[in-house]
């Protein structure tokens, strides 16, 4: 017993040891940056003015609120992780219900669906924009004038849906990917009885499916909003969160302030605003996550 | 499930997903198709273009005119760069929360995924700065440094699911059998560990590729990877729509072929385990 102790004892140092070099660099990486960022916000602290130093107080955060700006940015942030989701998790599942019924070819289809997951942003962003949006030489408006329409400016003049549009065409493989996860795992035989007892492919998706799906759509929807807070290299290529600030999000309007307005204190309160926002839905993300560790 | 499908529904599906994922694939398609024609030719109505005869130009003058393969080399470095060190890192650390799991280890893991739900807006402005400060800004060593750090706490979480689906007898067994330490890493752990391994570095390997947040702020020029390099065509000069693709087909095929392996991880890795 004694020896197996040592030997608990031991390897649990050397465990720790093994931890550390993680542990530290994390702490560095997560700590340093946001207690600078805090600093920051309080700090009177603008490039373009540096004779104005000295303690802000809640002067940045009440610039930064007060700001039309950064109303509207929360709406947009929202309106993009809402609209991003909604079209997600809707055709993700039906993809998935597709994908998994029986056919020719499937690991094709399945290629072809995961495809825009691994298209860089940039990309994305710039081929929606000129291939595709472009009211003159894109896809659609090649289709709009072959129809006899008008060709659209989607970019001028719906810039927030456009963007939610490609974003969502990026995210919707994830999606589709951890719903078909999840209904491989669907208990096939209960289907089968079910059907046999007479429900209706309907009732059976009701009934059966979905709820087996719940716990997959609520990962989808913490993961991706998450990511979708963040979203920034898909306005900077297409619209750089024009026109005016028609598709100004948070993040991008954190940018804005910080690198294109040298405001570093008014830049970092809308950083910590975001953080704050981030946190909120990352805290019911963990809970979820943590029921299912058995760490 | 073992029901019988008549060939004609079997034919209906195949027909409905056919169509469904040419689709949505059909940005990425008409990309590919795209970079195979003149500039002229990439604005004439679809159909115009596609029976126009077909070309590589496109893909030699998006090298000679800006560097292509530059920006390309930034990209392998800072995604496998990256990798590698966050790897290096990250396995001892996946290794002992998996087989010496203490009490803080379930809390210790969940810190470490908190760390990666912080939005990177929140921590621009200070690691900008830093940049400036210590002259990194633009530089690969300052990107790989970074990446390294923003992905560390994915790799470590990726690991440790893989490693703990290492059965924890084999190595009692082994033990009882007098194997020393050093020879249950390198005859036992490491052949049942590598798997795991190379999933978490592929996956790693394709988010840090087309990371588009840390390259877009933090370089401009002779360190940008493809990201930053896409990103200067949105301000274009006369026709680019040909050289658009071609440069973004060479961008996006090593990921969409890397990508083919990676489907199972890819749930795994991006949803921490909570969906297997």
């Amino acid at each position: 017993m004694g020896k197996n102790d040592m030997a608990t004892q031991h390897s649990r140092f050397a465990g720790r040891l093994m931890v550390a070099p993680s542990v530290i660099l994390l702490f560095i990486w997560m700590i340093v940056p946001l207690v600078a960022t805090i600093w920051f916000s309080f700090r009177n602290y603008n490039l373009l003015n540096p004779t104005l130093t000295g303690w802000a107080g809640f002067n940045n955060y009440y610039y930064f609120l007060t700001d039309p700006n950064f109303l509207t940015a929360i709406w947009h942030t929202l309106a993009v992780v809402v609209g991003v989701l909604l079209i997600t998790v809707i055709g993700g599942i039906l993809l998935a219900l597709m994908l998994d019924r029986p056919m020719w070819g499937q690991g094709v289809v399945r290629i072809l669906v995961i495809a825009p997951f691994f298209v860089m942003p940039t990309v994305s962003g710039l081929v929606w924009k000129n291939l595709l949006m472009n009211p003159v030489n894109g896809m659609f408006a090649h289709i709009a004038r072959n129809l006899g329409l008008r060709p659209y400016d989607f970019l001028n003049q719906a810039p927030l849906l456009s963007i939610i549009v490609i974003v969502a065409w990026a995210w919707l493989p994830f999606a589709t990917l951890i719903f078909l996860t999840s209904l491989q795992s669907l208990d096939g035989e209960q289907q089968e009885a079910a059907e046999m007892d007479g429900a209706g492919a309907l009732s059976r998706f009701i009934y059966l499916t979905l709820p087996h799906l719940t716990r997959a759509i609520t990962v989808v929807i913490l993961i991706q909003t998450i990511f979708l807070l963040s979203v920034f290299a898909e306005i900077a290529v297409t619209t750089n969160g024009g026109p005016g600030t028609a598709s100004t999000t948070l993040t991008y309007l954190v940018y804005v302030q910080a690198l294109l307005n040298y405001d570093v204190g008014g830049g970092t309160a809308g950083g910590m605003i975001a953080v704050i926002l981030a946190n909120i839905v990352a805290f019911f993300a963990m809970r979820m996550i943590g029921k299912n560790l058995n760490a | 499930m073992a029901r019988k499908v008549t060939a004609s529904t079997k034919a209906g599906n195949t027909a409905v997903a056919w169509s469904i994922g040419l689709v949505i694939s059909f940005p990425v398609l008409w990309t590919i198709l795209m970079s195979f024609h003149s500039e002229g030719d990439a604005i004439r109505p679809p159909l115009a273009m596609l029976t126009s005869p077909w070309t590589f130009d496109s893909y030699g003058e998006v090298q000679t005119r800006s560097n292509y393969s530059l920006h390309f080399f930034n990209s392998v470095v800072i995604s496998v760069g990256s990798t590698v060190l966050a790897l290096i890192i990250a396995i001892p650390a996946a290794w002992a929360m998996a087989f010496v799991s203490g009490r803080r280890t379930k809390d210790l893991l969940m810190w470490m995924l908190s760390t990666k739900m912080m939005p990177a807006v929140g921590v621009l402005i200070p690691m900008y700065l830093g940049f400036k400060a210590l002259g990194l800004l633009d530089t690969l060593t300052g990107l790989v440094m970074l990446m390294t750090l923003a992905n560390l706490p994915l790799v470590v979480w990726m690991l440790y699911t893989y490693f703990k689906e290492i059965p924890g007898e084999i190595l009692e067994a082994s033990r009882m059998d007098g194997a020393s330490l050093q020879s249950e890493i390198i005859h036992i752990l490491t052949p049942m560990a590598l798997p795991g391994i190379a999933s978490t570095l592929l996956l790693n390997v394709i988010l840090a590729w087309n990371e588009a947040f840390w390259t877009l702020q933090l370089t401009s020029s002779k360190a940008a990877p493809l990201t930053q390099f896409i990103a200067s065509y949105s301000s274009p000069e006369g026709l680019f729509y040909a050289k658009l693709s071609a440069a973004s087909t060479m961008a996006i095929a090593p990921i969409l072929i890397l990508g083919w392996f990676s489907q199972k991880q890819l749930v795994r890795g991006l949803t921490f385990g909570a969906v297997k």
